[in-house]
């Protein structure tokens, strides 16, 4: 089946298999920092906005996003480096995998609330597993970042 | 593995249920648990074209399109002011928020998964269902029959305000709950719905004389409750004890203005 979707931007048309998932569309499309960790829905490292909205991209088929916009980390470098400095100086990220997911779905949040508490950063991001650190790195990360923004310092 | 032969968008209500009936065809829903299940699909019927996903009112009955996510519920204002914020509770712990934007409220029911908290969280609101072609019919109902080869398209909740309290005891933050707990006040009846027991919901009713101990003695002596890798019998009869009369501590300090 041929199906459109407008990825990062751009219109993008390919040929997809009845159980192609979104996942696997956006790695042979050359969105690398697309990954696949548990593949049953947990884990959140495959997270990408599909109408602005974070969803998990190893578990929508290809086809119901024809027509859709689809937007992954490669075309939201800008957003992301607002805070992801923050993140790392908290030495948040460790192995790294995790972050991608994480990252995305913060942009996600700070869109829907852009001044949320520490227990709403917590219950947003509950849907990303990290296996290094305790999560408190990336929440005193996420809040650094809004200090700053409040402190006119970025 | 999913194997999926053929995807199909019907447009009509009509065309989904003749693709339905035939072998190994699915409805899907958010397609999370489906996703999981080692199986052959002929036909995968998407209902997105049909107009399902939307959240209306009248002056009886809040209207839920079955295609409507559990991230909509989760933040809907008025469907919250008017539940003591039951779908902000009972939803928050499902997963996380990308799940929750792609799993939609039919799903959840039609499954009539014993772990669900959506549907213990729609008995204990005397919630509805309705069928394309069986038509209108209470929730716990649909939750007692077998397999059914229809689609559901419309969840209905009463417009009663209620006063509500949601518990559920997870081993691990948005794992699968161990045991859920909803209970339910309105018109000096309330409802406590016990799922996960690893079963599906069982629906209790009492009158809001009763104390929350006796409510609670009751629905533990009576429950069925089995154990699985997460939790022993006797462990969830123990936590339903305690879930049980917590849940109606809460509303009647609720209702007291407490």
């Amino acid at each position: 089946m041929e199906i459109t979707i407008l990825l990062n931007g751009k219109k993008r048309t390919a040929e997809v298999r009845a159980d192609t998932v979104l996942f696997d569309l956006l790695r042979d499309l050359g969105c690398a920092s697309v990954k696949c960790g548990c593949e049953t829905s947990a884990c959140g490292l495959c997270t990408v906005l599909l109408d602005d909205k974070p969803v998990l991209s190893c578990s929508v088929l290809a086809v119901r996003a024809d027509g859709r916009k689809v937007d992954t980390l490669e075309g939201l470098q800008d957003e992301a480096s607002a805070f992801v400095g923050f993140i790392a100086d908290q030495g948040a990220e460790q192995c790294g995998f995790c972050n991608p997911g994480f990252v995305m779905n913060t942009i996600a949040l700070l869109r829907e609330n852009p001044d949320p508490t520490d227990d709403e950063i917590r219950q947003y991001l509950a849907g990303n597993l990290c296996r290094c650190s305790g999560y408190e790195g990336q929440t005193r990360g996420i809040r650094a970042f809004l200090n700053a923004k409040k402190e006119g310092r970025l | 593995m999913l194997t999926i032969d053929k995807y199909l968008r019907p447009s009509t209500l009509e065309e989904a249920y003749e693709a339905a009936q035939k072998k190994n065809s699915v409805v899907l829903g958010g397609m999370l648990w489906l996703r999981l299940a080692n199986k052959r699909v002929s036909t995968a019927i998407d209902l997105s074209a049909l107009g399902l996903e939307y959240v209306t009112e009248d002056e009886d009955f809040w209207h839920i399109g079955a295609y409507t996510t559990l991230r909509t519920l989760e933040t809907h204002e008025a469907l919250n002011n008017m539940t003591g914020n039951l779908f902000r509770d009972a939803l928050k712990a499902i997963v996380g928020v990308q799940f929750r934007n792609l799993a939609t409220a039919g799903g959840s029911v039609f499954g009539r998964f014993g772990f669900s908290d959506v549907v213990t969280a729609l008995l204990a609101l005397d919630a509805s269902v309705v069928l394309y072609k069986t038509g209108a019919l209470s929730l716990e109902d649909f939750c007692r029959m077998g397999k059914v080869n229809d689609i559901l398209t419309e969840i209905r909740i009463p417009k009663t305000p209620v006063h509500t309290a949601y518990f559920a005891q997870r081993n691990t933050a948005t794992d699968f709950p161990v045991l859920n707990v909803c209970a339910a006040e309105k018109k000096e009846t309330i409802t406590i719905v016990v799922g996960a027991r690893p079963l599906g919901g069982t629906v209790y009713r009492f009158s809001a004389a009763e104390t929350a101990e006796n409510m609670a003695e009751r629905i533990a002596g009576d429950a069925v409750f089995t154990g699985n890798t997460r939790a022993s019998a006797e462990y969830r009869r123990h936590l339903c004890r305690v879930l049980v009369k917590r849940a109606v501590d809460e509303i009647m300090a609720e209702r007291e203005g407490i």
